[in-house]
């Protein structure tokens, strides 16, 4: 597809939307879809049918709108103005169709002014609820691909880099390394081949934003890919996707099928001499295939498992060659970045934090889902104002970032903003995006126990802290929580996480006690109050006797 | 009598162990001359008391803490000795008594006294300590002071222990033993 | 990381415990403190196979790197200011360590390798008495299948060893890893027993390369068990002269 025809087919789309009159939105994201909201778009479609308006009214599915705890959710655009439905049923839909040259439909609207909506920034997201995940035009008709056909007619991979660089884009997969920094490390690796790779193997528990991202905008990673490969120089990608995403990797080959019939991916681009495929490569499950090395090795067709850094695989990657590794979402920020320029992306945020951050919002907490905010907003706004705050009139306890990885911060740090260098102050970290809310009624010890149990069942299992280490962390956190444990055996917890912190192969060992020691940095009197101060600790198991 | 009493006294005892580490201990052959001359022992398989001292100065413990009667003489030694040696691989790493733990307790008698048992198959009930469920080295019980690993110890090891304690002395005792032998 | 085809090595110098040394970039800190009779305690080592740098007792400290980096992979470097025996690195050894001997059941007075161990060798050089951290004692299996050899999993480190030298020196990649985290078990082709292997040759390096008494010849009683790894680096360079 040439520039001219791009454009072409952005105008015609945009045409006929705005010859409709209402466009009926309906998420058919994971979340949503749970809910079958497949049958709502169906019931939608027949009420219009029924109506007999279907030439001015558009039913669509698209990706989602991020208020996972409101779906099934719909949202009505009429020329300017939009109206958004929650709990829809299927049984709705004929009041829904009736009412669209009327007055919404009270029960089912959610308020305009609910801060879910108004306080969010939308980069990433920008498309997610508003386009047809399964549909090119749809996101060209968006501005799609647009950046990557300025690149290829108007900027050198080395300008491209350059936008990057300005822009201040951090890695968004947990590590916050610099994103131009990587590109033009893997630009300058010498080297014939090198391969771009989509880090998609999303595994922390409570979040999503990958996925969603994946369902509801797939084409935006393959462009944020085919810009990267441009820019460094490569020719083959890699979208390595756990196969936990049925719905992420359907959308993901259709997108890709799509891109390359139309030849936006493929040889000659966009008409121009640069080629570049992608391949879906899909995980079986394993949470440690989410480090780049061992991501590496599953691609290779090896066991899942990290090697030492250095080298880094901008300098020996995929079989031997540099690579360049980045996360779902850091791809997902590269169009707008090259399509808007780097000072644009890097108005938004903090001095040291450029940008959007998109947050999986779980646990006790009103407004589940997925939301997307400026870097530097405080842990209050996202808590109480966008996430609508503690259910059940419960008091708010802590909430965790960063996975297994990260750590809990108590409601004292509430105010400080989400920065990657503030949330590792206060002893987590950004992560990859997950934030579970903690209310009065969780114990501390046995969130650092779930999420210990996750690291050792997760163990890859080739260094001897982690895999060892971690077995041992968590019996000595189930031997705490059964009251079971001395003072001495909270000592040797603590021994135990800063050797295995400090000696462990790759970062899934490195952090694995985090939850514990942040736990520890902030609700150690939850740990006292269950040790056993009389007994010797580990006498409590010797106790238990079996009858002779 | 009085500078009898001076002497520090030394207790020895084996718990589920094999009486191999108190062999090794007796072959220091000549030297246990001059031990005694050092030390009274006031509780041990080789001499008469029944009852566990009150007021040691060292105890040695052989073996493994495998039974309810073996916990509750764990407790006590220590309660009662200012001074206690892990003597051997039972007491320190738990070793051939621990062999057991894979199995539940019941699996291990029902093999011993059923299935291997010409008549009368049945689990004793008299005179015998239940087992707990797991043997465990002596640390995982009660607060240890020293550990002398090896199956036995070597003879040698023992007595420079022994001397380097009256002296107040460290021993490194990786460059006297090891785990096994 | 095989640097070994570059035309020719830089050689540089650099510093480990206060020593001035030299070497090549394609060195190892490992081989390089060797050479200069500086001992750095590792276990899944061994000279002639690849390093995976998985056990980390060889984990050293280099000036101006805030991680410690395993001496078996990482490459000298001009200036390096290296230590190799902190009293960090000693205490972070001696754990790790006791983790090894906690994670099965090591009972080496009824080993076949009793006083031929290196794990056993290694407690003695690290000073390590006693195991602080709980035994987990799980049910292990013995693989007593195959003809000549045995495979004891409760003595085995999972060092990958013997993995190794089936796969890269033998050529036959019987061995290999099933399982993650303390589940994590050497298994023969697709999980048989290995007497029913039908790609192992019967050629017994895997049993000399192990450093426990996990992989054992058969026929052999407690302490009996010496194992011979010198053909390794032998053999590796007798292939190298060739290549």
């Amino acid at each position: 597809m040439t520039p001219e025809e791009l454009t072409q087919m952005r105008d015609q789309t945009r045409q006929k939307k705005s010859d409709c009159k209402h466009c009926v939105n309906v998420c058919t994201a994971a979340g949503c879809l749970s809910l079958r909201s497949d049958q709502l778009k169906d019931a939608i479609d027949k009420a219009v049918h029924h109506a007999g308006r279907q030439d001015e009214v558009t039913v669509k599915s698209v990706g989602c709108m991020g208020l996972c705890s409101g779906g099934p959710l719909v949202s009505v655009e009429s020329g300017d103005d939009e109206v958004m439905y929650h709990d829809v049923k299927p049984e709705d839909a004929g009041e829904l169709v009736q009412s669209l040259d009327t007055e919404p439909v009270k029960r089912l609207q959610c308020p305009s002014d609910m801060p879910f909506f108004t306080q969010q920034t939308k980069i990433v997201l920008e498309n997610s609820g508003k386009i047809d995940p399964e549909l090119l035009e749809d996101y060209i008709a968006n501005d799609g691909y647009a950046a990557l056909t300025k690149a290829l007619t108007e900027m050198s991979p080395e300008d491209v880099i350059k936008e990057v660089q300005t822009s201040g884009l951090r890695g968004r997969g947990g590590g916050g390394y610099p994103t131009g920094l990587k590109w033009s490390t893997v630009a300058k690796s010498p080297g014939q081949k090198k391969y771009v790779i989509c880090n998609a193997d999303e595994g922390d528990p409570g979040a999503f934003m990958d996925r969603s991202v994946l369902e509801s905008d797939p084409h935006r990673v393959l462009e944020g890919m085919a810009l990267a490969a441009y820019a460094v120089g490569a020719d083959a990608g890699y979208i390595y996707v756990r196969a936990e995403y049925p719905l992420a990797i359907a959308r993901l080959k259709r997108a890709i099928r799509q891109a390359e019939r139309a030849g936006l991916l493929g040889a000659h681009i966009g008409g121009s001499t640069f080629r570049f495929m992608i391949e879906l490569r899909l995980g079986a499950g394993a949470f440690v295939c989410g480090e780049e090395t061992a991501l590496i090795a599953s691609v290779e067709g090896k066991r899942g498992q990290p090697r030492p850094r250095p080298p880094y695989p901008a300098q020996r990657g995929l079989w031997g060659c540099p690579t360049l590794i980045n996360n779902v979402e850091t791809f997902a920020n590269i169009a707008p970045i090259v399509r808007n320029g780097g000072d644009w992306f890097a108005s938004i945020g903090t001095e040291k934090a450029k940008g959007t951050k998109v947050f999986a919002l779980a646990g006790k907490i009103n407004n589940t889902g997925l939301i997307e905010v400026p870097m530097g907003i405080s842990l209050r706004e996202i808590v109480e104002n966008i996430g609508g705050g503690v259910p059940d009139g419960k008091q708010f306890k802590a909430v965790q970032t960063g996975g297994p990885s990260g750590g809990c911060i108590p409601i004292d740090h509430l105010d400080m903003p989400v920065e990657y260098d503030t949330l590792k102050q206060l002893g987590s970290i950004m992560g990859s995006g997950g934030m579970i809310i903690m209310d009065e009624t969780s114990n501390m010890v046995d969130v650092a126990r779930y999420f210990m149990e996750f690291c050792m069942s997760e163990s890859c299992g080739k260094c001897v802290p982690c895999r060892v280490g971690t077995w041992q962390m968590h019996e000595l956190l189930t031997k705490i929580i059964a009251g079971e444990a001395a003072p001495k055996d909270l000592d040797l917890l603590k021994e135990l996480c800063e050797v295995v912190q400090n000696t462990s192969l790759c970062g899934l060992g490195m952090t694995s006690p985090n939850p514990v020691l942040s736990t520890l940095r902030y609700f150690e009197h939850e740990y006292l109050e269950r040790l056993n101060t009389n007994g010797h600790g580990a006498t409590a198991e010797a106790a238990s006797t079996e009858g002779a | 009598m009085s500078s009898e009493t001076a002497k520090p006294k030394v207790a020895t005892i084996w718990l589920d162990g094999c009486s191999g580490c108190h062999m090794s201990l007796l072959d220091t052959d000549e030297r246990l001359v001059d031990l005694v001359n050092a030390v009274d022992v006031i509780y041990s398989p080789i001499v008469d008391p029944k009852q566990f001292p009150e007021d040691v100065t060292v105890t040695l413990v052989e073996g493994a803490v495998s039974s309810e009667h073996d916990r509750e003489m764990a407790l006590i030694i220590r309660k009662n000795s200012k001074l206690v040696v892990s003597l051997g691989d039972c007491a320190v790493t738990g070793n051939v008594p621990a062999m057991r733990n894979a199995f539940k307790t019941t699996e291990l008698l029902d093999r011993a006294y059923k299935e291997n048992a010409a008549h009368n198959a049945k689990h004793p009930t008299v005179g015998l300590s239940p087992l707990i469920e797991k043997a465990q080295p002596l640390h995982a019980v009660i607060d240890v002071d020293l550990f002398l690993p090896g199956c036995p110890p070597p003879a040698d090891a023992i007595f420079t222990l022994i001397t380097d304690i009256l002296a107040g002395r460290e021993t490194q005792v990786t460059e006297l033993t090891r785990f096994g032998r | 990381m095989n640097m070994s085809t570059l035309a020719t090595p830089q050689v540089i110098t650099l510093q480990i415990d206060g020593q001035d040394v030299s070497a090549r970039a394609d060195e190892s800190i490992l081989d390089v403190a060797r050479e200069n009779g500086i001992d750095i305690p590792t276990m899944c080592h061994l000279d002639g196979l690849d390093p995976v740098g998985a056990c980390r007792l060889c984990l050293i400290e280099i000036e101006g790197t805030p991680k410690l980096l395993p001496a078996c992979m990482t490459y000298a470097e001009e200036g390096m200011r290296v230590l190799t025996d902190s009293p960090r690195l000693q205490k972070y050894r001696r754990t790790i360590l006791e983790l090894i001997f906690a994670e099965r059941n090591h009972v080496c007075s009824v080993c076949v390798s009793n006083g031929h161990c290196e794990l056993q060798n290694m407690a003695v050089k690290l000073g390590v008495s006693h195991v602080t951290v709980a035994y987990r004692y799980p049910k292990m299996e013995v693989d007593s299948s195959h003809d000549r050899f045995r495979l004891d999993h409760n003595r085995c480190i999972l060092c990958t060893r013997c993995v190794r030298v089936c796969d890269a020196v033998e050529g036959a990649h019987t061995k290999d890893v099933m399982g993650r985290g303390v589940l994590s078990a050497i298994i023969h082709d697709l999980n048989e027993p290995w007497g029913d292997s039908d790609t192992c040759t019967s050629c017994g390096k895997c049993v000399h390369v192990c450093p426990t008494g996990a992989l054992v010849e058969k026929g052999t009683a407690s302490s009996e068990m010496a194992k011979r790894t010198q053909f390794l680096p032998y053999l590796t360079r007798m292939r190298e002269h060739h290549s």
